[in-house]
């Protein structure tokens, strides 16, 4: 079972209710729950729609986009039935903020559902989670049937003549209907290959209608920003990026786990402060700030960086979903570039060339590269490969796979050099990659 | 004629259990088609894998062809058309996990069970699967047995947790679906 941390340092909103049994109504409610849902019911959209924009509240998902503004495209007339989507497909290595929202506080993610319905004017709201989550699954919905129960949900909801149905569906293993997409395309029982854009989809999503698709923490931080206010809430985080986020520490970390840290707070101190410097005491080596897609970054440059969206950006990396991956001294970076590559190589759906084929070779020149069979001029063959593969394709995923590949190159490339011409590996065994 | 109306009664390969789900299923969503995935999975943790007779009675309840169903399935990597053991170990060595000895793990896992990526043992009761990243990074390393997670592991703790699941061999007399709620 997930174990909960704490540090002082934490501002806790999304968390706040974690630990206390508010998967169960009762207990929802007597923390305040349900309430942001009937404000807004009584305020209506466009009211709850700038409340989102002052809150400066970003998409958890990865890119960061403005939730907001996001449903401000969502046009107020539609002939279609329009939905709201909740990404529950949490599949980037080194993230599991979603699943601890699910497993603490499913009601969180039911009450942002239905607001962000009443902002957008939808009627059904679904919650999609990935297949591995069966148990989380069980806890939605046994929350929904509650919640339908109480009235909140159905025909009339809270005794209004509004009427807002969930709808939870389970995936079954596939990265990449984490793409919003394919996520849909899952949604509708295909197979999850995404659909060219545009049109987006606000404009044609699910079964055609308008469509808002958002990440679970973004969801279930929506009714918080109600309750306290969008300009409290905006005026924790950094500028531009308001409030909190989860941040998963994970890997060669003294104490892993998911902590709520306000945007921007400094990497270096999340690390040696927040999750108590890396295991063991030894030296750090790099780290992954946002999730295995985002390029990998070194000690001197976490420094001052604060993790928020546009500043680890201007680092030349992204901070992605939050999940920030630790990495000792004793690590072979080569070995370490072979798994992500491995991940998106098994992941690709295969639609693009430049994806389906790319993954495939910098997955064999790195199996090659790391049993010590690789050339000086693999180094930056496997540059050229990853450079080709940016901006040309269908979806994210290519340069998702591309770009911490060309970031591995770019730090370690003196760790690449000395594994060259039969040299075996300078760190630890070679291991075999059954996942194919 | 479909494959459920052989008689005067609508056949079911399913419990009544499970049909009864599917029937609530298929009326869920907004279109019928959004069942098959879950349906799918759920046929598969009774029956244990995708047999041509699940897939077919599948199609038939979403009026679909089987190989509509087929190429469906194939796309989504928890779906397998072949039986797995009772117990499908699934063994994470995605980033987090391998840098928390997640390699350590699954070869411990190899010597013990005696089969390699997608092996079964002679018993059938466990199969063994590395995979990709399971969502529980933050207490890894990690595995999934069926749908249940084990966290924060070490090679040590594998004869441990096989034979937590040999007993309940014993006292589980259930349906020898290949991923039953363990
Ligand atoms: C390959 C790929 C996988 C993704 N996986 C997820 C995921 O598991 N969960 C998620 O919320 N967003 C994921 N995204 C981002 C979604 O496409 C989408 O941007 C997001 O759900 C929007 O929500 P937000 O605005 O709240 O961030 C993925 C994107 C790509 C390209
Ligand atoms: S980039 Fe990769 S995953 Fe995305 S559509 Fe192309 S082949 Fe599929
Ligand atoms: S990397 Fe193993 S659970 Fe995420």
């Amino acid at each position: 079972m997930p174990r909960l941390v704490s540090h002082p340092d934490e501002v806790k909103i999304v968390t706040k209710r974690f630990g206390q049994g508010a998967a169960e109504i009762e207990k929802y409610i007597e923390l305040g729950g349900y309430e942001a849902a009937k404000k807004c019911l009584a305020q209506g959209p466009d009211w709850i729609i700038n409340e989102m924009k002052a809150s400066n509240l970003r998409g958890r998902g990865g890119a960061g986009f403005p939730t907001g503004l996001k449903w401000s495209f969502v046009p107020k007339v539609s002939a279609k039935p329009k939905y709201v989507l909740v990404n529950g497909d949490e599949s980037e290595p080194g993230t599991c903020k979603d699943h601890l929202i699910f497993l603490h506080d499913p009601h969180a993610v039911i009450e942002g559902t239905l607001i962000a319905g009443l902002a957008i004017g939808a009627k059904t709201g679904f919650i999609y989670l990935r297949g591995e989550y069966r148990y989380l699954l069980e806890i939605v919905e046994k929350a929904v049937a509650d919640a339908y129960a109480k009235g909140f949900l159905g025909k009339n909801i809270f005794g209004s003549d509004t009427e807002f149905q969930v709808i939870t569906q389970t995936g079954a293993g596939a990265y990449e209907v984490g793409e919003e997409s394919a996520l849909m395309e899952s949604l509708e029982g295909k197979r999850g290959v995404p659909r060219i854009k545009p049109p987006f989809p606000a404009v044609v999503g699910l079964y055609g209608g308008p469509t808002v698709i958002n990440n679970a923490e973004t969801i279930a931080t929506v009714p918080h920003v109600i309750t306290m206010g969008a300009a409290a809430y905006a005026a924790i985080g950094s500028e531009r990026n308001g409030g909190t986020r989860l941040f998963g520490l994970s890997g060669h970390i003294e104490r892993p786990g998911v902590y709520e840290l306000p945007m921007g707070y400094n990497l270096k101190k999340m690390i040696y402060e927040v999750g108590g410097g890396v295991r063991g005491g030894r030296k750090l080596k790099a780290v992954v700030p946002g999730g295995s897609s985002t390029p990998v970054l070194l000690p001197e440059e976490i420094e001052t960086l604060g993790m928020d969206f546009d500043q680890v950006g201007k680092a030349g990396s992204m901070l992605g979903s939050g999940g920030v991956v630790v990495i000792d001294d004793q690590t072979c970076m080569v070995e370490f570039a072979l798994r992500t590559i491995s991940f998106y190589q098994h992941e690709s759906c295969g639609w693009c060339i430049p994806c389906r084929e790319g993954t495939d070779w910098l997955k064999k020149s790195l199996t090659r590269f790391h049993a010590g069979f690789g050339e000086m001029k693999d180094i930056d063959n496997i540059r050229y490969l990853a450079e080709n593969m940016m901006g040309r394709t269908f979806c994210p995923l290519g340069d998702a796979a591309a770009m911490p590949t060309l970031g591995f190159v770019k730090k370690f490339r003196k760790e690449f050099e000395e594994h060259l011409n039969g040299k075996s590996c300078p760190f630890a065994k070679h291991v075999e990659l059954a996942v194919v | 004629m479909s494959p459920r109306e052989s008689g005067s009664e609508t056949m079911s390969i399913f419990s009544p259990q499970l049909a009864a789900r599917f029937d609530v299923l298929t009326e869920k969503y907004p279109v019928k088609r959004s069942a098959l995935i879950p349906m799918l999975l759920y046929a598969q943790d009774e029956v244990g894998y995708l047999s041509d007779a699940v897939m077919a009675e599948i199609a038939d309840r979403l009026s679909l062809t089987p190989l509509e169903v087929r190429n469906v399935a194939s796309y989504y990597s928890m779906l397998r058309f072949r039986p797995a053991g009772k117990f499908n170990i699934q063994v994470c060595t995605n980033i987090s996990c391998m840098l928390r000895g997640a390699y350590d793990l699954y070869e411990r896992f190899q010597e013990e069970l005696g089969v390699g990526h997608k092996g079964i043992t002679a018993d059938g009761v466990f199969s063994l699967e590395e995979v990709e990243c399971i969502g529980v990074c933050c207490w890894a390393p990690a595995i999934q047995v069926n749908y249940d997670f084990h966290d924060d592991l070490t090679p040590e703790s594998v004869p441990g947790i096989l034979d937590r699941y040999r007993d309940k061999i014993h006292s589980d007399s259930s349906r020898n679906g290949g991923a039953a709620h363990a």
